[in-house]
């Protein structure tokens, strides 16, 4: 574990510059659901993508490739935009 | 250039010299003229500022915060219930550090319903991490909040300029006001280190700051504050060069033989002074001191400058519900309470709701002082001025 900053050593206003630091937290521990991919459902629509309130939805060349669990936080926004006749991603406790 | 104006105008014309990027506000009693004025200003043309018309203070302050995060100098001006609607956002400004500027005109609270002056409304936002100026006079209003932008965009903290609601905010005054070229050359340019809308460059903004780290940006805001009154008198200092008007952190008014002083802020400062001048035509050794700043507390020189008087009473224009003494009162003990002999330090609270203060009220009250003084006690912890 890294040693945790003084107070003289945060950035001003908790404005954070460095978005790196983002990217070491990894907000997936929260998580209490996993979405699970389909990639034979899902049609590449894209909404989930759109919908994501993090960046865990890893698309390339206008696919879903992938869905990130280092940040996914498991909020299920993704499964319930998922178009009805498509169901592509289906949320599944973690314990399973 | 000499020109008349209300406070209110003197305030708006500030902050059309000042041409923030983004001005954001509601209209409130007895502030409503500072925006409703500099909106004229910005359908007029006369500035380049985006000005954007909310449905609340809340909004207000939030817009701001928007605008100040996106590296915009931004600007609003509220009172009373309108300060209290922000409160939560006074805080996310300060927190964010952002250098928002805020005219405020003093107003009480509800309930019972009043739009009169006293300062419950900004002395209620005192934990909210904002440096608070209060104004002597229309004047001291359109400098300081020249001064405010230099101030908090230098502190990194918003800052409020309070003027006396109704007693400043509508009178009219003999104002000499700068010219444009002047306030801008004072003011300079703003020079953000980020902004929200740099999509190249991104940052995160309020980010959650849990048990291990929130702590630790709260003391850094504290230390923000405590650093600022250097960066203050500097503000001043070089302001008093340049254009010749000097507003010191604490100013004495006849106090260098003085045993018996009245603390002071607001309006209530110019009152003050007629009294001293009469005490002092009746033979009396008393003086005032005048407190700019509430807010960073300028509590090394309260100590220094008030500790070596007999009798230190502190008008209040506010009542903070069963707190021991009054507000300023509270400060003045805690700065004074290592210092031997401590003078007697009794609270006066005055002219809530707008009710008038007058020369001779204030030397009511240095009678008693004067009293307490020769029996070397004090005759009441809290004294009501004038209330029946």
């Amino acid at each position: 574990m890294t040693r945790l900053k003084s107070w003289k050593e945060l950035p001003c206003g908790a404005i954070l510059t460095d978005t790196k630091a983002v990217l070491e937290n990894k907000t997936g521990a929260w998580r209490t659901k996993r979405p699970i991919l389909d990639k034979n459902k899902c049609i590449n629509c894209l909404v989930c993508w759109i919908y994501c309130p993090d960046a865990a939805i890893k698309v390339k060349d206008g696919k879903v490739v992938e869905i990130d669990l280092d940040y996914c936080k498991g909020c299920g926004i993704c499964a319930d935009v998922c178009p009805p006749k498509v169901k592509a991603i289906t949320m599944v406790k973690e314990e399973k | 250039m000499i020109v008349a104006k209300t406070g209110n105008e003197a305030m708006a014309y500030a902050m059309k010299q000042i041409n923030p990027d983004v001005v954001a506000a509601y209209p409130i009693t007895p502030s409503t003229e500072i925006v409703q004025i500099f909106s004229s200003f910005v359908a007029d043309g006369l500035v380049d500022t985006e000005y954007v018309a909310v449905e609340s203070e809340h909004s207000a302050m939030s817009a701001c915060i928007g605008a100040a995060v996106a590296g915009a100098r931004a600007m609003t001006a509220t009172a009373s219930q309108g300060l209290a609607l922000m409160h939560e956002m006074l805080f996310i400004a300060s927190g964010l550090r952002l250098p928002i500027v805020m005219c405020v005109a003093s107003r009480s609270l509800s309930s019972p319903l009043n739009i009169h002056c006293d300062h419950s409304d900004s002395v209620a936002s005192r934990d909210a991490g904002w440096i608070q100026i209060f104004c002597e006079n229309s004047q001291e209003g359109y400098d300081s909040v020249i001064q405010a932008v230099k101030i908090a965009e230098t502190c990194y903290l918003p800052v409020m300029v309070a003027i006396d609601g109704f007693i400043l905010s509508h009178c009219m005054d003999r104002i000499e006001v700068l010219e444009d070229e002047q306030v801008q050359k004072f003011i300079g340019k703003l020079k953000p280190n980020y902004s929200l809308l740099d999509v190249k460059n991104p940052i995160t903004v309020s980010p959650a700051c849990l048990p291990d780290s929130y702590f630790e940006h709260k003391r850094a805001q504290a230390q923000g504050m405590n650093d600022a009154l250097p960066i203050i008198e500097k503000v001043i200092a070089d302001f008093a060069q340049a254009f010749g008007r000097n507003y010191p952190v604490l100013e004495g008014y006849r106090t260098d033989d003085a045993e018996v002083v009245v603390l002071v802020m607001g309006s209530t400062v110019g009152t003050a002074r007629i009294a001293v001048d009469e005490m002092r035509l009746k033979g009396e050794k008393v003086g005032m001191v005048k407190l700019r700043f509430f807010r960073p507390l300028v509590y090394q020189r309260m100590k220094e400058r008030l500790g070596r008087f007999k009798v230190v009473g502190v008008l209040d224009r506010v009542e903070s519900v069963n707190s021991y003494v009054s507000p300023l009162a509270t400060e003045v003990r805690a700065c004074l309470y290592d210092v031997n002999p401590c003078p007697l330090v009794p609270s006066y609270v005055y002219g809530l709701g707008g009710r008038e203060i007058t020369p001779d009220d204030i030397m009511a009250v240095f009678d008693e002082l004067l009293a307490m003084n020769k029996k070397g006690k004090m005759k009441d912890e809290v004294t009501y001025v004038g209330v029946r």
